[in-house]
């Protein structure tokens, strides 16, 4: 699987009702990158993220994970989601499960993961995210900078091929944004291959391999971080980032 | 916490301490209001009972009454009988109320399933529980406990006990199913969102992530409705099997004397107590977790 793109996404369209969500929508994800997706809010990022994990069914389109075209009807969709992990802005733990029975629930029922080797994958992962004391907490004893690392080794502990990343830090405090991004840096530097919907344009700078701006379900404009962020080609992306500058968080 | 609690429990931190004036005074208040609230308290249930004691005893028909349904002496020839029938209604409780809890959340689960595969069986659980929760027990009892046995089925049986159980099963199914199903519908989405993208299948997401949050906010209105059974187990007697309520009929029935109702009926009331304690005490917790910011 030298450099074929882990996922890829061609014409894709998604509407809810009859508003159109995704017009038209292509990307590829090479392996071990980060792409970062931007854009206003309501332009279609979440859509996205939840089509390529087939929480939405597509209306048009197709797209592949490694070579699989996933939005094939007859494929098993949650054998796709298992080779995927997802992070949501609200963390979406489970309240009635300890941190660490949140983290093994899908290694052990889903894949048959021994409970003992999956309870040791997941307190290394929770040891190396900051979250060693953590383990037998319920989520609602956590901080939100907490829960939301809680929430990635979930994902993580599938060791999926892909990780998906939703605005993580959205619903944070400040202060707490940066264990957060912290961890994702981690990731990045082991060469997980990601795709994340941030509104974070400094962190999104500095990690995204490449940097997609959509607008109303369009991608408008794509290319690397210095491009996108540098030198935007196109007048609509250079008004949103104008935006965010007076915002404070460029 | 009080200055008093403060002190005696040590707990505080000694940081050298000492309660301001402003404290004290309104501690001193507090406890002030609190003592006269008990004793109005006590008084009007004073009054409340004196009066009603009064009209009751000064009842034309009172002499009377006490004498056909306040006897001492067939209250103690009734207790026996009557715990001995109860009895009946403890296990039948115990098998219904088990019986109940698997069936309700099985037409609970049907009533969520989607897909057109399963439309046959939504409809199904939902013309049960639209059903049942409408028929009155008391026709449902009569129609399973004296029709069946009028069929002469071959093989079925007559037996009052089972019938009857079975009636209470039915009905109670019903209102626990609905109960079941808006815990499900209560739990977010998200959560079912959640389980889904981890890989867990449409069952497991149901199973080890809806179905626990659902029950667990569900524990007071389930409890609730176990009392209700417990003492709806009563009404199993109009079959002629001997319960607590059968056994008070039959001394009722020889000697035309009342008592042995009251009898009956203070044991059900005494066996619900402690049930309906421990449901308030369930809520009070679970209304406190959540008051903290907690979810289920
Ligand atoms: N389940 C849904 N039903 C109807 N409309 C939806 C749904 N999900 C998203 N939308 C709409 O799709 C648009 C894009 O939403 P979203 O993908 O959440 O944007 P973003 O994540 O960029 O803020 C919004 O206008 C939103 O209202
Ligand atoms: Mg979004």
């Amino acid at each position: 699987m030298s450099d074929a793109p882990v996922l890829r996404m061609e014409s894709v369209r998604k509407s809810f009702g009859g508003s159109v969500v995704l017009r038209d929508v292509d990307l590829e994800v090479a392996p071990h990158t980060v792409t970062a997706l931007i854009g206003a809010s309501g332009s279609g990022k979440s859509t996205l993220l939840r089509c390529a994990n087939l929480l939405e069914e597509i209306d048009d389109g197709a797209i592949w994970l490694d070579d699989e075209e996933i939005t094939d009807p007859r494929v098993d969709q949650d054998a796709v989601r298992r080779r995927i992990g997802v992070v949501f802005q609200a963390y979406n733990l489970f309240p009635h499960l300890t941190v660490l029975e949140n983290i093994t629930l899908a290694p052990r029922r889903v894949h048959g993961v021994p409970r003992a080797e999956a309870e040791a994958r997941a307190r290394e992962l929770l040891e190396r995210l900051g979250l060693g004391g953590k383990a037998g907490e319920y989520p609602d004893r956590l901080s939100g900078g907490q829960q939301q690392r809680a929430a990635i080794v979930r994902a993580l502990a599938v060791r999926p091929r892909l990780l998906l990343l939703d605005e993580i830090t959205a619903a944070l405090d400040p202060e707490l944004v940066g264990e957060v991004l912290t961890v994702v840096r981690g990731l990045k530097d082991e060469g997980m291959t990601m795709v994340l919907a941030t509104h974070e344009m400094g962190f999104a700078r500095e990690v995204a391999d490449q940097v997609c701006f959509l607008e109303g379900g369009v991608v408008l404009e794509r290319g690397t971080a210095e491009q996108v962020f540098g030198e935007p080609r196109q007048e609509r992306t250079r008004r949103f980032l104008r935006r965010i500058v007076q915002a404070g968080r460029l | 916490m009080t200055v008093k609690e403060e002190l005696t429990e040590g707990s505080g931190e000694h940081d050298g301490y000492v309660p301001s004036q402003r404290r004290l005074d309104r501690e001193r208040y507090k406890r002030a209001r609190a003592r006269r609230a008990t004793a109005i308290g006590a008084l009007s249930t004073l009054v409340t009972g004196a009066v009603v004691y009064l009209v009751v005893v000064n009842a034309p028909g009172w002499p009377r009454t006490k004498e056909t349904f306040f006897d001492w002496g067939y209250a103690r020839e009734a207790f026996p009988k009557v715990l001995e029938g109860l009895w009946l209604n403890v296990r039948l409780l115990l098998v219904c109320g088990a019986a109940v809890l698997v069936l309700g959340m099985l037409i609970a689960v049907a009533r969520t399933l989607r897909g057109p595969v399963f439309f046959p069986l939504r409809v199904l659980a939902a013309a049960y529980t639209d059903f049942f929760r409408g028929l009155p027990l008391i026709i449902n009892l009569m129609i399973v406990v004296l029709g069946v046995p009028a069929l002469r089925l071959q093989g079925v049986t007559v037996d009052p006990v089972v019938l009857g159980g079975t009636a209470l099963t039915l009905t109670y199914s019903a209102y626990v199913a609905e109960v079941f199903r808006a815990g499900i519908e209560s739990v977010h989405p998200s959560q079912r969102a959640a389980a889904r993208s981890l890989g867990l299948g449409n069952r497991q997401a149901l199973r080890y992530v809806v179905l626990p949050q659902a029950v667990r906010r569900q524990v007071p209105p389930l409890l609730n409705d176990l009392v209700s059974l417990q003492k709806d187990t009563g009404l199993v007697s109009i079959g002629g099997a001997v319960d607590a309520v059968r056994a008070a009929d039959i001394i009722v029935g020889r000697s035309l004397n009342y008592t042995p109702y009251i009898v009956a009926g203070l044991v059900f009331v005494a066996l619900t107590i402690p049930m309906t304690r421990f449901t308030d005490w369930v809520t009070a917790r679970m209304d406190r977790r959540r008051a903290q910011g907690g979810t289920t």
